[in-house]
């Protein structure tokens, strides 16, 4: 079937749903979503969004854009980052008025609490920063945002799956196939723009906080169309995963006075970073938890994880300030956090990297940084680049509603001053051929035995620590397994929502990820952010102050180079 | 340990009505039942379907009737439920395929009653409207709903009335009607105040049962009720 829009957004989490609420009313828009909106993943985030608002105590957007700067390990492009900071202000001001419910201060204002790495006077001592709702600001602001765009009647197509994007012969973007999951019918989106906002890829390592969704779509898609990937190699590990299972306990946790201990009790972050703590930025928590764990001060009998001790909590802490948390690890380890300590270990949690954008969230394809007309993207899918060499906890829903509110302006721009470029022939064939490719082999690869040593191959050799040889290792298995995967048949061969097929896609999305992320760290031999490099354990500003470009070409995968923007702040060492 | 998993199947491409088809999976106790539903579809039987994201209880995607009670397959662990389970699709919607039944009327019910913010006063310029904490307390309990139907698919009214609202499209009414910062509860309060809005409910409980957000449904349907009679 054949539609026809102005504007498109692919995705509908925070940035995608922040997007199409500028568009709403002001052109012919629709969102494309492979879940129904409140599913996306930005309904899990838990602590808070930062925003300089001085609520609570003295805060203004410039310690909040260093804090950004620092916490990326410099590899911010700082021109963005100073966005960032000022305009989450007035988007979370937007938000509230939007009708998000915020916790209050004695007085009604917005609430906030201390958060990682966010800091008053340039690093002094934690500052009060994060505006939130519970433990569950994520869901309140993928609800206030889903809310908004039913007020304002914007138009979704839930359930439906990326294919393709669609660029014409002169690489301008003009629409995108998608696949409508209820029908397995093939839908042409003839448009004039379109706003990537699909997301992360977590689910390419074993432990991870991310949704069975995050499968990295639009990122694989536009790598596949020769578009380059920013900075794979910076990935996130969230110091805070329940044990075995990964799912997510918010640094709000430690906001609120929580410590992490190891076997002894002893509350080792302090050792390491004197001055913050256990609210360190993630990529320094989450490396020396491994570090403790590694030198044999690990909890449990196989003394593989540290604890997250909440028990000194005031009387009503957590369920006034936490009770989603308390829940789950109610839930899924039987524990009560009153009481006991929880067992707790590193989670893949965040991709720093994804398609690069200008300061408008337009997708850009080289070292210049040249736009490619019609096509956006914000949210996680995109690299800013914000978040440099590590993202600061908050910032990734400072980045959504920023970001994605400049994308949708932006878009709105466009399309006023540009024409509908004609569709090129047969624009929905290369998404038929991949479908018809999977479902038509009756005998091959198995998709979950694919994706199970992925994951387990890629959490043991490129998450925290990171050598050249396991990298090396992991870069052959991930070749190996793209082999295999051109070989993989599936079971169900129907049309009705046939999630055989969606898993086996969303595979393939996830080993082009696994691929750049593997090529980047391989490539930059330094120790930067959350790229942990045991043989360059240092940082090398003289020769790795760059960003990296990962592109595909028929000879293989090319690294190709991006300076990094430096406006207020030289690059320092990183000390907490 | 050992886990007998009995699945309601319904294919709509080659079936004519649905059919139990059991397996057995090896799980740990303190796996999900999601993830014995993996299991099967990922080494047993590829064509099971179900709808599933975030695994943890907060995106409401895989609702389904566990053992004859509904829940979220992410958010029941084996050792709780035991080494027998029979999973089948929530109750009062039509079954696409397997345990994926079509959300499209509980959406619609949904987007029905308003659920956006309404106010039409200019808010404050570069600040936030102000709210005091008791405020906030009123309607915090109804914003923990995720939409998952866990509630309004446990509702025999439901069941028997394709026309009652439900008790999550409730629920997103009560996040607004007590809300200081909202205008619209008299537009939500007439639509709830039909025949086919909160008088359908019965006060059986079951809603406030099944959630798996722990909200207290029935208590919020039954505010209503009271703002509808006594204007407060």
């Amino acid at each position: 079937m054949y539609h026809r829009y102005d504007a498109l957004v692919i995705g509908a989490g925070g940035a995608g749903l922040m997007a199409a609420a500028q568009l709403a009313g002001k052109c012919k828009s629709a969102v494309i979503s492979k879940l129904y909106p409140p599913r996306s993943h930005t309904g899990a985030a838990q602590g808070g969004i930062a925003a300089a608002l001085g609520n609570v105590e003295e805060d203004h957007w410039v310690w909040h854009m260093f804090d950004t700067v620092k916490g990326g390990d410099y590899l911010v492009d700082q021109d963005a980052a100073e966005v960032l900071a000022r305009e989450a202000i007035d988007a979370v001001i937007e938000m509230e008025h939007m009708g998000l419910p915020f916790n209050r201060t004695p007085e009604g204002k917005i609430d906030q609490r201390r958060f990682g790495g966010h800091t008053r006077n340039f690093g002094e001592e934690p500052v009060r920063r994060a505006c939130y709702s519970a433990d569950r600001t994520g869901h309140m602001i993928l609800y206030t945002l889903y809310q908004t765009c039913i007020k304002h009647e914007v138009e979704f197509y839930d359930e439906f799956h990326l294919l393709d994007l669609i660029m014409t012969d002169d690489g301008v973007c003009n629409g995108v196939v998608a696949l409508e999951v209820l029908t397995g019918e093939i839908h042409v989106f003839h448009a004039k723009a379109v706003i990537l906002a699909t997301g992360g890829f977590g689910r390419a390592f074993q432990i991870t906080s991310n949704a069975m969704a995050a499968t990295g779509d639009a990122m694989s898609i536009a790598f596949r169309r020769g578009l380059p990937l920013q900075d794979m190699e910076f990935y996130q590990f969230h110091p805070t995963g329940i044990y075995k299972k990964g799912i997510l306990l918010t640094e709000g946790a430690r906001g609120e006075g929580g410590i992490l201990r190891n076997v002894e009790g002893e509350r080792f972050m302090e050792r390491y970073t004197p001055t913050l703590k256990d609210l360190a930025p993630r990529d320094i928590v989450s490396r020396y938890i491994w570090q403790e764990i590694r030198e044999g001060r690990g909890a449990g009998p196989n003394k593989d994880y540290v604890t997250l001790d909440l028990t000194h909590l005031p009387p009503g802490a957590l369920e006034a300030k936490l009770p989603d948390i308390t829940d789950f690890v109610e839930t899924y380890l039987g524990i009560d956090p009153h009481v006991e300590p929880i067992p707790i270990q590193p989670t893949a949690h965040y991709a720093m990297g994804g398609l690069p954008t200008d300061v408008d969230a337009r997708v850009t394809i080289d070292e210049q940084n040249t736009v490619l007309p019609g096509l956006y993207a914000a949210g996680e899918v995109a690299c800013v680049s914000v978040h440099g060499a590590n993202r600061l906890g908050t910032n990734s829903l400072v980045d959504l509603v920023v970001f994605g509110r400049r994308a949708g302006r932006h878009a709105l721009q466009y399309i006023a001053e540009n024409d509908l470029e004609p569709l090129p022939p047969e624009p929905e064939f290369r998404g038929r051929a991949e479908v018809a490719n999977i479902l038509e082999r009756t005998k091959g690869e198995n998709v979950a035995d694919i994706r199970q040593t992925l994951q387990f191959e890629m959490m043991d050799k490129a998450s925290v620590f990171r050598t050249g040889e396991h990298l090396l290792e992991v870069q052959q298995t991930v070749r190996e397994l793209k082999d295999r995967y051109h070989h993989i048949a599936i079971t169900d061969k129907g049309d009705v929502f046939n999630m055989d097929l969606l898993e086996a896609l969303e595979l393939g999305y996830l080993l082009d990820c696994a691929e750049a992320l593997v090529a980047g760290a391989v490539t930059r031999k330094e120790s930067r952010g959350a790229h942990m490099r045991e043989d360059f354990p240092d940082r090398d500003d003289t020769n790795w102050l760059k960003h990296t470009l990962a592109y595909r070409t028929s000879g293989g995968l090319q690294m190709r180079y991006k300076p990094v923007v430096l406006t207020r702040f030289e690059p320092k060492e990183r000390k907490y | 340990m050992q886990v007998s998993v009995k699945v309601l199947r319904f294919n709509p491409e080659t079936d004519s009505k649905p059919h139990y088809e059991t397996y057995t999976v090896e799980q740990e106790p303190s796996d999900r039942v999601l993830d014995a539903l993996n299991t099967i579809k990922w080494h047993i039987d590829g064509t099971l379907t179900y709808r599933r994201s975030c695994a943890h209880g907060v995106c409401g995607s895989d609702a389904m009737r566990i053992n004859g009670r509904n829940r979220l397959a992410c958010k029941l662990l084996i050792k709780d439920v035991g080494s027998t389970i029979t999973v089948e699709p929530i109750m009062g919607f039509e079954v696409i395929k397997d345990l994926v039944v079509d959300m499209e009327p509980f959406f619609d019910s949904y987007k029905k009653i308003k659920p956006f913010l309404i106010n039409d006063d200019a808010p404050p310029v570069g600040s936030e409207r102000y709210q005091s904490a008791e405020d906030r307390a009123r309607f915090d309990d109804t914003t923990k709903c995720i939409l998952c139907a866990c509630c309004t698919t446990s509702c025999p009214i439901v069941w028997t009335n394709q026309g009652y609202v439900g008790p999550a499209t409730i629920v997103q009414a009560h996040r607004f009607i007590y809300d200081s910062r909202d205008q619209g509860a008299d537009q939500r309060l007439n639509i709830l105040n039909d025949r086919n809005g909160v008088w359908r409910c019965r006060t059986i409980f079951n809603c406030t049962d099944a959630c798996p957000r722990g909200i207290k449904v029935t208590q919020a349907i039954e505010q209503v009720k009271r703002t509808l009679l006594t204007g407060e």
